[in-house]
């Protein structure tokens, strides 16, 4: 099972699921009406780190963030 | 290397840039350029808040010490996170290096890429609600792949 969590304004609780790269996260949460406005939007880190494409893997454990746009200062 | 100095509420920015300054007294630095950010009374909002995250936060900041100790320089930050009040500050970076050059364009570059990719999100306060300020927002580098943008 991976963990995914949803940093600042989105406000939804972690879920968490099977998954073997984030193309399933994706499938996943495209079915989720709740995320449809943030998809298009969001960066995501895997273990903390910034991933650029849906072929990265996934291992029992990992963490998967989504970030919204930011803005700080 | 320094590390992201963040703080509940509003900054206090004569003891940060003060413990600054003297820290780096004796390390050579000619040039030190401090950038301040400080709330705005606009639009009726009471305040701003922030909700930080700090894992990605240090990395990118960790990256940019890199980069700036290649230079012979160093660079200083400091970021609320909760609510900050109007004409209370949220943001302090200073760049500290040998000649001028190289401060003057690093704060801009900093300062530009903390915008566009720090994990900082910014809310108005107003009415007593905590309001994300997406308009203001700006998606990182890469965003978007569960979207189908790769």
């Amino acid at each position: 099972m991976v963990t995914i969590e949803f940093l600042g304004p989105i406000q939804k609780a972690p879920l968490t699921l099977e998954a073997s790269s984030l193309r399933d996260v994706a499938e996943a949460l495209k079915n989720d009406s709740e995320m449809a406005q943030w998809l298009e939007s969001c960066a995501v880190a895997v273990n903390d780190t910034l991933v650029a494409t849906l072929d990265t893997p996934l291992k029992a454990g990992d963490k998967v963030s989504l970030l919204p746009p930011v803005c700080g200062g | 290397m320094s590390m992201v100095e963040l703080y509940e509420g509003g900054l206090n920015v004569p003891e940060i840039i003060t413990r600054w300054y003297a820290e780096e007294a004796q390390f050579n630095y000619g040039a030190c350029i401090p950038f301040i950010g400080t709330v705005r009374e606009e639009d009726g909002i009471e305040g701003l808040s922030f909700d930080v995250y700090e894992p990605i936060l240090n990395g990118w900041f960790e990256a940019w010490q890199v980069k700036a100790q290649a230079l012979g320089a160093k660079l200083k930050m400091a970021h609320s996170r909760g609510d900050v009040l109007v004409h209370e500050s949220s943001y302090i970076a200073a760049v500290f290096s040998p000649k001028r050059r190289v401060a003057l364009e690093m704060i801009e570059q900093f300062v530009e890429d903390f915008k566009a990719s720090a994990p900082i999100w910014k809310y108005d306060l107003k009415n007593s609600q905590r309001l994300y300020a997406r308009d203001r927002s700006t998606a990182i580098a890469g965003a978007g792949i569960l979207g189908g943008k790769q």
